[in-house]
């Protein structure tokens, strides 16, 4: 291949220096002249990254230790996580938060998995299904959510979900105003939103289970269930634990369906969750540097969470 | 996407074809048709029925399945009352400027770190990857100071559209989709055009990208849903009036406007992302899967 780079002067730099051996010095030149033009490329995704996650990561750390007031910034060691801690809001928040994040495992997680399975054993109508189950995650959240609060969680008889109890003489409930539904609605609000994109990721991992696993277990004389158990959740599996943990990372976020559902904090602060709070600490309260520290607290919960996860699961295999 | 001689799943075809299996079979895929059709489209069809009810109507127990005067007056209130026009607009030039800086920098910055390979390239990648990992929420309080004032040149970038804009290029999840599709078109046809003298823009303009469209129709479409479905983070970088978004703008004028009316504009900002949805849901579908891992 030519020696020549881009600019086509590959000798030009001897000089009167014992001048190295032309091979290398070209390959050394032309080593920078293609990181030059490598970074030229990535300059503008790298600067973006700098300016709005690398360095944002940093200067929160070191937010939650200063207070800033007039202008002036010191540095006051914990005293904005004791004030965060002592906040009364708090505990109740971290309660409502794995609450919420148990229940929408138990529901967000369990039933798109069982919806997929289903789906894909249809023959017919499953473009049609698909599109269904994904339309609500396309839906601006805040139209959803206008619609459930306003129309499904209306807590007189008119309301849908209401309405629908009634029909079968079931209980009627008052859903956001009630302090005990407030987290089952939320999860049931959530789980219509975002099940889509969970159940056509589980479709894709289905997809991929050779068909010669349930033919043999079906020669050994395994049932439904059975089969399930021993041949697509095992096959599954990876997927499953993977969607686990984005399942909880999302969850733990919980914001915006106390926000517009229960107008924050719910009735008796049964809706407050830990992301609510940092909002209302940074926005309201114009404590940013608490509000910074609760963001550290919240990245240490959900980091020691992701390591014992990780570790738990690379355990059983 | 098994047709009907495809592969075999939990339930073999011919189980299912015969007597029983048959007869299960059917009563099971009408029962689930009819039972989707309710849980996803119910709602829909309430919020939008609900909205041409008169208040009086929408408070009645029980309560009735079509209007029985159905008026076009919320959602004309709606429209006029909220501005939706503006919106609306706002929203659609949001997304078309996050979509075109993320298509320019992502794709540059994937090329970058998957062909031409600069020293530190698996560095960098990996510290972008690592951004997968920190939780948006964590992340909102020292963004925000970072974008009331940015760092070195120390302007405020509240109700700029490049406070949308920029942020969004940072998106690990985006180049790491590019880089593994262009890590895929061999080498050989890279060399090829170097001998012939293309410059490295060239060869990403005229090779490079014209065969990476179904990627770049997947990042697309994840770049333009995410400003629409987008709620905090515009609240809180828009905080204008006249630049605010759709779903912010619905939320800041939920509170002194009666349901009906917000409801409707609830709906209306659901219409584009609809019709979107609809025209390109085989991309987004297969989008999905393409992102997700072998199971």
């Amino acid at each position: 291949m030519a020696t020549i780079t881009a600019h086509g002067k590959p000798a030009e730099v001897s000089g009167s220096r014992p001048r190295p051996p032309a091979r290398r010095q070209s390959r050394r030149k032309r080593q920078l002249q293609n990181n030059l033009t490598g970074y030229a490329f990535l300059i503008g995704a790298v600067a973006c990254f700098a300016i709005f996650s690398w360095y944002p990561m940093v200067r929160g750390v070191v937010m939650s230790f200063q207070r800033t007031r007039r202008g002036e910034t010191t540095w006051v060691g914990w005293d904005n996580y004791e004030r965060i801690i002592n906040d009364p809001s708090f505990w109740t928040a971290w309660k409502n938060t794995f609450y919420f994040t148990a229940l929408a495992l138990i529901l967000g997680y369990a039933v798109p998995f069982f919806v997929a399975i289903l789906l894909n054993e249809f023959r017919h109508a499953k473009g049609y299904l698909r599109i269904l189950v994904y339309l609500p995650v396309m839906l601006p959240p805040a139209s959803a959510l206008f619609l459930f609060k306003y129309y499904a969680y209306d807590p007189s008889d008119a309301g849908l979900f209401n309405a629908i109890l009634k029909f079968f003489h079931l209980p009627t409930s008052e859903w956001m105003q009630s302090t005990t539904m407030t987290m089952p609605a939320m999860v049931i609000a959530s789980t219509w939103m975002n099940m889509g994109a969970a159940v056509l990721i589980y479709l894709a991992a289905l997809q991929n289970i050779p068909g010669e696993l349930y033919e043999a277990a079906e020669i050994d004389g395994a049932g439904i269930w059975r089969r399930i158990w021993n041949v697509t959740i095992p096959q599954t599996k990876l997927i499953l634990s993977l969607m686990a943990m984005l399942q909880i990372v999302a969850t733990m976020q919980l914001f915006i369906e106390p926000l517009i559902l229960a107008n924050g904090a719910g009735t008796q602060d049964s809706a407050t969750s830990v992301a609510y709070l940092i909002y209302q600490h940074g926005f309201f309260q114009n404590d940013l540097n608490g509000a910074a520290a609760l963001g550290v607290i919240m990245l240490i919960v959900l980091a020691g969470f992701s390591f014992v996860y990780v570790r738990l699961t690379s355990q059983q295999d | 996407m098994a047709a009907d001689s495809g592969t075999r799943t939990l339930i073999s075809s011919a189980q299912m074809r015969r007597g029983r299996g048959k007869y299960i079979y059917w009563t099971l895929l009408v029962a689930v048709v009819l039972i989707f059709t309710l849980v996803f489209i119910g709602p829909l069809y309430w919020m939008v029925t609900g909205a041409l009810k008169s208040g009086q109507e929408i408070a009645q127990t029980p309560p009735t399945l079509w209007p029985k005067d159905p008026r076009l007056t919320n959602y004309t209130d709606a429209w006029n009352q909220l501005d939706l026009a503006k919106l609306l607009f706002n929203t659609f030039y949001y997304a078309a400027g996050a979509l075109i800086f993320q298509l320019v920098l992502d794709t540059t910055a994937a090329y970058a770190l998957s062909k031409l390979r600069p020293a530190f390239g698996n560095a960098i990648l990996g510290l972008m990857l690592v951004t997968l990992m920190i939780p948006a929420m964590v992340l909102i309080i020292p963004q925000y100071v970072t974008v009331i004032d940015l760092p070195i040149l120390h302007v405020n970038l509240l109700d700029s559209p490049l406070a949308l804009w920029l942020p969004a290029v940072a998106n690990a999840f985006n180049i790491f989709l590019l880089k593994r599709f262009f890590d895929s078109i061999p080498e050989e046809i890279m060399s090829a055009a170097v001998m012939d003298g293309a410059t490295p823009l060239r060869t990403l303009w005229s090779i490079i990208l014209p065969m990476s469209r179904p990627i770049l129709g997947v990042v697309s479409i994840f770049a333009v849903t995410a400003v629409w479905k987008d709620f905090l983070w515009p609240k809180l970088v828009m905080p204008s009036p006249e630049t605010r978004t759709v779903s912010v703008g619905i939320y800041a004028f939920s509170g002194g406007t009666p349901m009906n009316v917000v409801v409707a504009a609830a709906v209306i900002a659901a219409i584009p992302t609809i019709i979107f949805f609809l025209i390109f849901q085989k991309s987004i579908m297969s989008g999905l899967t393409a992102g997700s891992l072998k199971g």
